[in-house]
């Protein structure tokens, strides 16, 4: 078979396009958008029913639409949009061709074959058992079959992003290392196969028992297995919105990394230990001993924590650094003051960066510690702490990507402009809003997954304080806020994508590589020299960062021992 | 050098560090061995640990070793499920049984003495939640948790079920009563 080796150019940005590349990164963004279109439609229909001033769906289909949601949102939307991230980062970033692009198709259609199965058997009615799935509660065979082959088929586009990076070798697309951004992605991608590995590990066996093949899943068995892919999907959306963020301060700002060998490694430490996190969801179960526990669940001693806590300061710092160095030289924020806040690329990113900082990995420890967790568990404190980082964190920095890559990889023109400019302030501070009354609420011992706070008609029932209905009701109003701006992100992309004006260039064709392409350039062995000392002050060349960081620590060190205070006045428990 | 292209520089690791990206490497490792060595100080000095203590079982067994608890303790039953409300002597093994959707029995606890609670499912996942105190533990079929603890004022608690167990997962929720000790 011949080896497609058209590229184009793109004129505004100069990055290098492979023919079946493209059209697969569109296709998988465009799924990906639909998926996202479904789970939007679901969160609007969990929020209001658990908003209990409107309370719209009755229980049984409360539970099946918040399986959908669940499903939609934290597997098919995210995965096929890191699918897409994924081939940007081999091969458009390696300026490489992608390798066996009929691979890549099997693949995306195998993730379409296992989305539409899942949510067929969800659908029926048979099948409401949550994201989670926990044996011995089961769901019908096609629930998790249509798991299994989205599995297969994101395993697959794990290899074709791999061999992508082989063929980028052998060919010499690129010389000395690979970019930051491509590094993440890599790491993005082994956590991928770890994820799946597990994901095998425990739903084939789950498969063949829902057959009535295998007689008895052991249900400890089952969640420790299952957390090692549930819980590891998750830390391949951190892999992955960190090297978006590493992108954006890139494409916006020129910014570079502060320092290659300290981000590198952070995403190393994200490699080696944040797998060991599936335990944050198995503290409050028995049979598990207190050294099991507090080992993994801390990721051996916080080194993923670290390496996100460099992140939270290596992606403003190269932010700062690129701005300082064009003259916005002056105080500590100047250079976040003049910021180009009306650009949604910038700004999704920046409230991405904050947010999943600020409440999500907070709130994301304080889960994660051992005797923490007891006041923690199963509250809707969890789901605030995910929707903190999977929306804020992924969801919207995938959002503020989509903004580059509409006119980029779509060649279309961005729809509705001013709405854009206004979508990630909406849709971001909203959600945050929403994660934030969900912890308040969790907090007063609201139940996650729960249809009905009130306990309506039950003679035991438990009556929530006052606050605690304040605080759902406000997560009802921000959860809308955010759906609004969902919205406005789906018009927005639709619109451009299948509306918007194309964008002409004059000349525009596929060319082979070697017309085409430039020669890679060689890495030189320059003096290698830390930035110039005319920036920053005191030695500190991204001081504002510092300021903000230190102000972000202060903040977890008292919000931590908040909860060990509020720990102590619990009953005592050995 | 940006971070969407390859490093220029060949020996890109020798760059040295910027003194802000030290600095704050080493205040945030740090931050991390307070964390970390908090779990173990508070399973010594601290007094919420949750017990490693777990038997594997059968609900046949749970079941009869509940149903001799409510035969010798039992002082009255409570609602038109006719639920018994048991009163064991303190520091003695109590037993709840967590069931699609009910707990059972009810307890009657006293003030300041302390109990081991054995709890275990008699079928999917439960989720054991006392409130307002806010304390949440996984209730496993097949597993015998036995924690121990303390009730440290006298009311009426809830117990509700925080892991979703099905269609009516948000009906499952009972009473633990806390008495001043005679």
């Amino acid at each position: 078979m011949a080896v497609n080796r058209m590229f184009r150019t793109c004129p505004s940005t100069g990055l290098v396009y492979h023919e079946p590349a493209e059209k697969l990164m569109r296709w998988n963004a465009v799924a990906g958008v639909v998926a996202l279109l479904v789970g939007g439609i679901l969160a609007l229909l969990v929020t209001t029913t658990r908003w209990q001033a409107i309370h719209l769906l009755p229980p049984d289909w409360f539970y099946l639409v918040l399986t959908a949601h669940g499903l939609n949102m934290l597997v098919f939307w995210i995965i096929f949009f890191e699918i897409a991230v994924l081939y940007f980062c081999a091969s458009v970033l390696l300026r490489c061709r992608l390798a066996a692009p009929g691979m890549a198709w099997a693949a995306f259609w195998l993730m379409i074959i296992g989305a539409l199965v899942n949510n067929v058997a969800v659908f029926r009615g048979d099948s409401s058992v949550m994201f989670t799935s926990y044996a011995p509660m089961g769901a019908h065979p096609a629930f998790y079959l249509g798991l299994i082959l989205f599995a297969v088929g994101a395993l697959i586009a794990c290899f074709v992003f791999l061999g992508t990076l082989v063929v980028a070798k052998n060919e010499k697309t690129y010389n000395g290392s690979v970019p930051l951004v491509t590094f993440g992605a890599v790491t993005a991608c082994i956590i991928a196969i770890f994820t799946i590995a597990s994901g095998a590990i425990i739903l084939i066996p789950t498969f063949l028992w829902s057959l009535g093949l295998i007689d008895h899943i052991d249900s400890l068995m089952y969640r420790t297995v299952w957390w090692g892919f549930g819980h590891s999907s998750q830390q391949i959306n951190v892999a992955a919105h960190v090297s978006v963020w590493y992108a954006i301060a890139a494409i916006v700002f020129g910014a570079k990394p502060m320092s290659e060998k300290v981000s590198r490694t952070a995403f190393l430490l994200y490699i080696c230990f944040l797998q060991l996190a599936s335990a944050h969801h198995l503290l409050a179960d028995p049979g598990l001993t207190s050294n099991w526990k507090i080992f993994n669940t801390s990721y051996a001693m916080y080194l993923a924590v670290l390496a996100s806590m460099v992140h939270g300061l290596t992606v403003p710092g190269a932010i700062e650094v690129a701005q300082r160095e064009k003259g916005y030289n002056k105080g500590l924020f100047e250079w976040l003051r003049k910021a180009p806040w009306g650009n949604p690329c910038f700004s999704a990113m920046i409230i991405s960066l904050l947010g999943f900082g600020f409440l999500g990995g907070i709130s994301g420890v304080m889960m994660g510690t051992e005797q923490l967790n007891l006041i923690i568990h199963n509250t809707i404190y969890v789901p605030g702490h995910f929707h903190a980082t999977v929306v804020i964190g992924t969801t919207l920095a995938f959002m503020g990507l989509t903004y580059f890559l509409i006119p980029t990889l779509f060649r279309r023109e961005l729809m509705f402009p001013g709405m854009a400019k206004w979508q990630p302030y909406l849709f971001g501070l909203g959600m945050c809003g929403f994660a934030l009354f969900m912890m308040g609420a969790g907090t007063l011992g609201v139940p996650r997954r729960h249809w009905d706070m009130s306990f309506a008609g039950n003679a035991l029932g438990y009556e929530f304080q006052g606050t605690a209905w304040l605080m759902m009701a406000l997560m009802g109003v921000c959860g809308l806020a955010a759906i609004v701006g969902g919205v406005m992100y789906l018009l927005i992309t639709v619109g451009s994508v299948f509306l918007g004006r194309k964008i002409e260039t004059p000349g525009f064709a596929h060319v082979k590589a070697r017309d085409g392409v430039a020669p890679a350039p060689q890495p030189v062995a320059i003096a290698i020299t830390s930035h110039g000392s005319n920036i920053g002050t005191a030695g500190f060349v991204a001081p504002g960062t510092f300021v903000l960081a230190m102000v972000f620590l202060t903040s977890f060190i008292l919000y931590y021992f908040v909860n060990w205070k509020y720990l102590s006045t619990v009953w005592p428990l050995s | 050098m940006s971070a969407i292209s390859p490093p220029t520089a060949r020996v890109w690791w020798k760059q040295p560090l910027d003194r802000v990206e030290g600095t704050w490497i080493a205040i945030a490792f740090v931050w991390c061995l307070i964390m970390f060595f908090m779990m173990p100080y508070w399973h010594v000095y601290g007094k919420q640990n949750l017990a490693n203590e777990a038997y594997r079982t059968t609900p046949e067994q749970f079941t009869a070793k509940t149903q001799a608890m409510i035969d010798k303790y039992k002082v009255r039953e409570e609602t038109d499920a006719k639920i018994p409300v048991v009163h064991p002597p303190a520091g003695s093994d109590v037993y709840l049984i967590a069931r699609l959707w009910q707990w059972y029995p009810m307890l009657e606890l006293e003030e300041g003495k302390t109990y081991r609670l054995h709890l275990a499912s008699m079928d999917w996942l439960h989720g054991f939640s006392l409130q307002p105190e806010n304390i949440n533990i996984e209730v496993h079929p097949n597993y015998e948790h036995v924690v121990t603890l303390t009730p440290t004022k006298a009311m009426t608690y809830s117990i509700i079920c925080n892991e979703y167990c099905g269609i009516n997962h948000h009906t499952m929720a009972s009473r633990l009563y806390v008495v001043k000790s005679k």
